[in-house]
């Protein structure tokens, strides 16, 4: 009965609404990515995720043991942040990369801060960022090919459909050409082509060269492609490849009222509008504002899974409306520069990271005036 | 008395790294390698003690207004002395250092040593304030770049102290890795600090 009788200030009314409840049904969304990973690439990712998730939950307990803290790893948001950060790794990662990459997300992204809510940035995405500084050639490259021979065959592994007809006399007319077309993830191939030294070398003949550049531009925005890389039949990180079964947990999450629309429809707008405007290839005029090109790259690379999972991260985005359209844009913008004149082939890691570190000041800039408050 | 207390102050009680946070930039930058943090914390303890007997020694003679250009020009003598005999004596080592030796002039723990003790103190006090504080220095050295170069090298000054199995993190030998053991160090060595002494 006394505990009815609290007398507290407004607001009355609540929905009931928990951190528990939102980390486990960010849990649950996650699922249907997991699902189709195993389905391309077997068992093994379901053991490199439960091994992340399980470093992730233990590195918490045992540090909130040691700070003589509530220790709070029933919330969820450690096995959140176990499960993102195993799906940036690749599947034919060591069985040790989700279970360090879990323990510095989790020990040096969050517990130095004072946990849960006081971390400046996203500890899944920092993890990411640990590793593959850390092990670079474990990060980036071949490792990915090994992995996905598992269901793919080997001129599917870009998804670039049309071109397998011509792959065989590809290895014979260009072998530069053909390394590229098998090579690691779409991403990757088109930032090698909008390499414009690149494309001259593939044949001492100018006007093949253009041909083919042309080619293999055509491959990877045709209807084919798009279609593989929607259901997730392309090279890539565990949980970032199937744009479908990431919509589903992103419906789910945005149904359930877990997430807000703002941060993934603008980030995703800015990135469609940006690419449309800049993405074509520097050495070939005919690639110019093709409309498929702003698809290919909001289903390329990790973007949904960091626009609807990892952007909207409650600690590290902003709080204002118009902070997170600011924010979304942000992360947009550089996103896209990443992508289309920076070193890496994907950029949405690091311009959401750096967007988390921008988050208290979009905040402050954005703080709405209160009611009846007078400008002096 | 005092002479031993000055001289073992520097060491833990006010190290100059770890507690007076003086010196970010070399420990930061020099501390790749055990044998790089050695040379740099040698050279720097050097320049200390013989910047600190030279202050102290003209402290009644240095007009008050000018002493900061005063000290400068008696610290960037001593580091000209430890730039030319290294360069001479362990050319390989000045290589490694580079930029960082002749850095010793506006180095924060000499500067700091020279404005806060040999200014005020007498000639053995301020040596052995030197050493202490220099030693201080070289020890913390040592310390950040042994977890830096075992982690990013799987070496220990040169020597392969870790299994061949081990992928070195690459991370721990680069800048970030720097800022992160710095801190994780001085949170530990605080907390040590508080509790034992």
């Amino acid at each position: 009965m006394k505990d009815k009788l609290i007398v507290s200030p407004a607001p009355h009314i609540h929905d009931f609404s928990s951190i528990p409840k939102a980390m486990w049904n960010v849990v649950i969304a996650l699922l249907p990515a997991l699902a189709f990973a195993i389905y391309y690439w077997g068992w093994r990712t379901l053991f490199l995720t439960v091994l992340g998730v399980l470093s992730a939950v233990l590195t918490e307990a045992l540090i909130q043991k040691f700070r003589k803290v509530p220790i709070t790893v029933y919330d969820g948001s450690a096995v959140v942040t176990g499960m993102l950060l195993t799906y940036n790794i690749s599947a034919g990662s060591p069985w040790w990369l989700p279970v360090i990459g879990s323990i510095f997300a989790i020990a040096i992204g969050k517990q130095v801060f004072g946990g849960l809510g006081n971390n400046a940035v996203n500890p899944a995405l920092l993890g990411r960022a640990f590793l593959l500084a850390s092990w670079p050639s474990l990060m980036t490259g071949n490792c990915w090919k090994s992995t996905v021979a598992h269901k793919l065959s080997a001129s599917s592994i870009n998804g670039i459909g049309n071109l397998s007809a011509i792959s065989d006399s590809l290895a014979t007319i260009s072998p530069k050409a053909y390394n590229l077309v098998t090579g690691a993830t779409p991403l990757k191939v088109m930032q090698t082509l909008r390499d414009s030294t690149f494309i001259n070398t593939l044949t001492s003949d100018p006007a093949t060269n253009i041909e083919l550049g042309n080619k293999i531009f055509n491959g990877l925005i045709d209807v084919g492609t798009l279609k593989s890389m929607f259901w997730g039949n392309i090279g890539g990180c565990i949980g970032e490849v199937s744009v479908f079964a990431l919509l589903i947990g992103a419906i789910y999450l945005l149904w359930k009222n877990i997430i807000e629309w703002r941060i993934p429809f603008f980030y995703l707008l800015t990135v469609a509008v940006l690419t449309f405007l800049l993405g074509g290839i520097p050495g070939l005029p005919e690639t110019k504002y093709s409309l498929s090109l702003p698809i290919f790259h909001l289903f390329a690379g990790g973007l949904i899974l960091g626009a609807f999972f990892m952007a909207t991260d409650y600690t590290t985005s902003p709080l204002t409306k118009n902070g997170r359209i600011f924010y979304a844009i942000g992360c947009g913008a550089l996103t896209v520069i990443i992508r289309l004149i920076g070193g890496y082939p994907e950029g949405v890691s690091y311009s959401i990271l750096f967007m988390n570190v921008m988050t208290p000041l979009i905040d402050k800039l954005t703080m709405p005036k209160a009611f009846g408050k007078v400008k002096k | 008395m005092s002479f031993m207390k000055e001289l073992t102050k520097g060491i833990v009680k006010e190290n100059p790294t770890f507690v007076i946070v003086l010196g970010m930039c070399p420990t930061l930058a020099t501390t790749t390698s055990v044998n790089n943090a050695i040379g740099m914390g040698l050279a720097a303890t050097f320049v200390l003690v013989c910047s600190n007997i030279m202050i102290s020694l003209i402290r009644k003679i240095t007009p008050d207004k000018i002493r900061i250009p005063v000290y400068v020009i008696v610290i960037a003598a001593f580091v000209s002395i430890v730039d030319m005999v290294m360069a001479a004596y362990l050319p390989d080592l000045h290589k490694a250092l580079g930029l960082f030796i002749p850095l010793i002039v506006v180095n924060c723990i000499i500067m700091g040593r020279a404005e806060a003790f040999a200014s005020k103190n007498g000639v053995m006090d301020s040596m052995a304030d030197g050493i202490g504080m220099g030693l201080g220095f070289t020890l913390a050295l040592i310390l950040v770049s042994s977890f830096r170069e075992i982690l990013g090298n799987g070496t220990w000054a040169g020597m392969k102290v870790m299994p061949d199995i081990y992928n070195p993190m690459l991370m721990a030998v680069l800048p970030a890795g720097a800022f992160i053991t710095l801190g994780l160090l001085m949170a530990a060595i605080n907390n040590l600090k508080e509790k034992y002494l």
